[in-house]
């Protein structure tokens, strides 16, 4: 093993639900801008690799890593595209410094969902084409079998999945880069439409618009260029199985063993009293109690009780989402595990403004593909 | 500070077919469970998988790299898949180097799986959605045709004839009928047979270019001391390089692929390389038609620009010559699924360097080869250096 790795600098733009005005080009130089500014690195001269995150039918484009150097500044450097989370994209560019042969590499993952007409068909295109595709399932009507699953197996209540969204949608008003900020009683969220029951509309994550980028460099560069470098201490990433027909509904194994995998490499075992807050997935609300208990923050059948407690509030114990989470800030594709990181980086620079948690010095970011998949990841960073 | 040395101990592949029966899922299946079997490891050994698989709109599945993960071997296992359009085979196996060189993870399986006929009636379709949504797509654009400009460009500049061109095609295709997985091997093939196949965008005819066809290739990595434990005959990853230019294809002069010269500079100066034409013994480059061996040829230095055809005339790049160029008899002979026609270039090196290739073993115990692909809008070029 090699140095160690931090992230020296980070940018965004966005998060929108609709951005009719620009290109994703247009945001991701945006973001990207910002980004090497506050790394302090020129990406003509400075910068030695690039990674993207991004999945070809979200992009409505095949082969898409073609469209991904200009507006980074990466045209003839070595760049090349990941087909997963930010997260996924994190771990790729970690991996690349800890070979010793690159210090300073670029990662960027965006969303332009706003331009997907038919999102919910696009989705269903993920499904095994021979033995699910011909019964026709909506991605919401499978994430509504795991939700029912999950709450049968943890006695978690539906109304501690609508905490949840009180909870992020209200974290969000704090925070000017979300954009569902709202503050909900339960009552207002349980009576929403329903999706696929147990699971309602006011349980799901809408869509969003926006782009991430995050210099991440060694150790001796960081020392040079930073003087408040975040610190990947720990990251995994694993996938359980694709086929509906024989995974875990209730528990979520893939995130267990990324965990298990990213808390080794930081040197510890068990999360609680050493993470200090999370940015989880909440694509769905079950999801965050789901991925707390798979994390090792609790028991099973825990989260939810913590969340009526109110220990993941801004304030609580474990904070969860203060940043509002993808319920409050909106869902962006495959860049959501980026910014999931990036909040967490945020926090421990002490840059998070209204949102800001006193006293943190290690947090941890997490996300799922979505429906079908069983793909994760977690990143442990500390400042 | 030292890098971790990566090898690569064991390697699979399937044949390569025109409609293959089985699915993606279980070809690439096949392809792991052979390079397993190569190097005696079962999945229990790996610790992480990476997925090489070009669009997914050939098998019509959105994260097509989730779909085969199963397939892959990847059960409850860290999993990503990695793209550079065209160049992903050659890059698959530069992924999982820097999986293993990072120190994280010591034993990994490399999957490339192409299945293209799934694309009826053609996957050629299909490539009207990598143009440019707005300036190329309402044009039409056809694959074969931008290949067209670039050969023409090539052969324009350096006063190349079709005939010298068609010697490549002809030596990949000769070379191909020794390999088992080949789908368009052929012993008696002759330049006259290239130069009359029908012409689909001239300058390219029929027989210029490779087929559409269905595989899956797989290659096991390994970290030094693991390697070491495995076999006697590793092959060492010695030097990776890739480089990805602009999307602006049309503001590039086709006549010469400068990312394939960085791509081929950088994998060469991490292998502590200052003179190609000496150095490398056995060349792979990615020859979906046959002027692009000879155009990447000049990009990885092995040849002076305009000069590559020579190779072919002198015998240099024959399989008993001083440089053999695409032993495996490439995709123009093997085939072309394009993820798993990468890394079949990595397995024929692999092969190769061990004196396992059979009816194609390149004389006098090769000691270093190159890998090259190379896609996306003519914009991508990726390369592995392994030697023993």
């Amino acid at each position: 093993m090699n140095e160690r790795v931090a992230i020296i600098g980070v940018g965004w733009s966005g998060y929108r639900p609709v951005s009719p005005e620009l290109s994703y080009k247009e945001m991701t130089y945006a973001a990207a801008v910002k980004a090497y500014a506050d790394a302090g690195v020129d990406p003509r001269k400075d910068i030695q690799s690039f990674v993207t995150v991004a999945e070809d039918f979200h992009e409505g484009t095949s082969i898409f890593d073609e469209y991904t150097p200009d507006q980074l500044g990466a045209a003839l450097k070595p760049m090349h595209t990941i087909t997963g989370d930010g997260l996924h994209g994190l771990a790729t560019a970690f991996m690349m410094v800890k070979t010793g042969q690159f210090d300073i590499v670029a990662l960027e993952g965006h969303s332009k969902a706003s331009n997907i007409l038919t999102l919910p068909e696009v989705n269903a295109y993920a499904q095994d084409p021979v033995l699910n595709r011909p019964l026709r399932l909506n991605t919401h009507f499978v994430a509504g079998m795991e939700m029912n699953r999950f709450l049968f197996e943890t006695g978690t209540t539906i109304e501690q999945c609508a905490a949840v969204v009180q909870k992020n949608r209200r974290n969000a008003l704090r925070n000017p880069k979300a954009a569902f900020g709202a503050d909900l009683t339960l009552e207002e969220i349980l009576s929403g439409p329903a999706l696929s029951w147990p699971l309602g509309k006011r349980d799901m994550a809408e869509q969003a618009d926006g782009a991430v980028v995050m210099v991440l460099v060694s150790e001796s560069v960081a020392r040079q260029l930073s003087d408040k470098p975040v610190w990947i201490l720990g990251i995994g990433w694993c996938n359980d199985s694709p086929s509906l027909e024989s995974r875990d509904w209730g528990v979520l194994p893939y995130i267990q063993k990324a965990a298990q995998m990213a808390y080794r490499q930081a040197g510890f075992r068990n999360p609680q009293g050493i993470v200090d807050f999370a940015e989880i997935d909440d694509t769905y609300s079950y999801k965050e109690l789901q991925s707390l208990e798979a994390l090792g923050f609790c028991q099973p059948g825990e989260a939810g009780v913590l969340t009526d407690d109110g220990a993941t509030d801004i304030e609580g114990d474990l904070p969860v989402n203060a940043s509002g989470g993808s319920l409050g800030m909106g869902h962006l594709l495959d860049a959501t595990g980026l910014v999931r990181a990036l909040e967490v980086v945020l926090q421990l620079r002490g840059e998070a403004g209204l949102y800001q948690l006193e006293d943190v010095n290690i947090g941890l970011a997490q996300s799922w593909r979505g429906v079908p998949t069983t793909s994760g990841a977690v990143a442990v960073l500390a400042n | 500070m030292t890098m971790r040395k990566v090898a690569v101990v064991g390697a699979g592949m399937t044949r390569f077919v025109r409609r293959a029966l089985e699915t993606p899922k279980e070809l690439a299946w096949q392809a792991s469970r052979m390079a397993l079997e190569s190097c005696e490891l079962t999945l229990e050994d790996v610790e992480a998988v990476c997925l090489g698989t070009a669009p997914d709109s050939f098998d019509g599945i959105h994260m097509n790299g989730e779909y085969l993960s199963d397939g892959a071997g990847a059960w409850r296992k860290p999993y990503m898949r990695s793209y550079v359009g065209g160049g992903t085979g050659v890059f698959v196996p530069i992924q999982g180097w820097y999986h293993v060189a990072s120190g994280l993870f010591d034993i990994v399986l490399v999957v490339a799986e192409e299945k293209m006929s799934s694309y009826y009636p053609h996957a050629q379709a299909a490539f009207i959605t990598i143009f440019d949504h707005t300036t190329e797509r309402p044009l039409k654009p056809n694959l074969l045709w931008i290949f067209a400009l670039e050969m023409n460009r090539y052969m324009t500049m350096y006063g190349i004839s079709k005939a010298d061109i068609a010697r490549v095609s002809v030596q990949h295709k000769r070379n191909a009928a020794h390999h088992p997985c080949a789908l368009l091997g052929d012993a008696n093939i002759t330049v006259e047979d290239v130069l009359n196949s029908e012409v689909l965008a001239w300058p390219v005819q029929r027989y210029d270019v490779s087929p559409v066809s269905d595989g899956a290739v797989a290659v096991v990595l390994a970290a030094e001391h693991v390697a070491k434990r495995l076999t006697d005959k590793p092959v060492w990853i010695e030097g990776v390089g890739w480089n990805l230019d602009t999307a602006h294809w049309t503001n590039r002069d086709l006549v010469y692929p400068r990312y394939v010269e960085y791509a081929a500079r950088m994998a060469y100066e991490m292998a502590g390389i200052r003179e190609p034409k000496k150095e490398i013994h056995i060349a792979e480059p990615y020859d979906p038609f046959d002027y692009k061996a000879l155009h990447h040829l000049e990009g990885l230095q092995l040849a002076e620009r305009g000069q590559a055809p020579q190779l072919y005339i002198d015998g240099t790049a024959a399989l008993d010559g001083n440089m053999p160029v695409c032993p495996s008899g490439g995709l123009l002979g093997v085939g072309n699924p394009i993820a798993a026609a990468g890394l079949m270039k990595i397995a024929e090196l692999f092969w190769q360097l061990r004196g396992e290739a059979g009816g194609r073993q390149v004389p006098g115990q090769p000691r270093r080869g190159i890998a090259q692909a190379w896609g996306d809008l003519m914009q991508v070029g990726t390369v592995v250096i392994m030697g023993r």
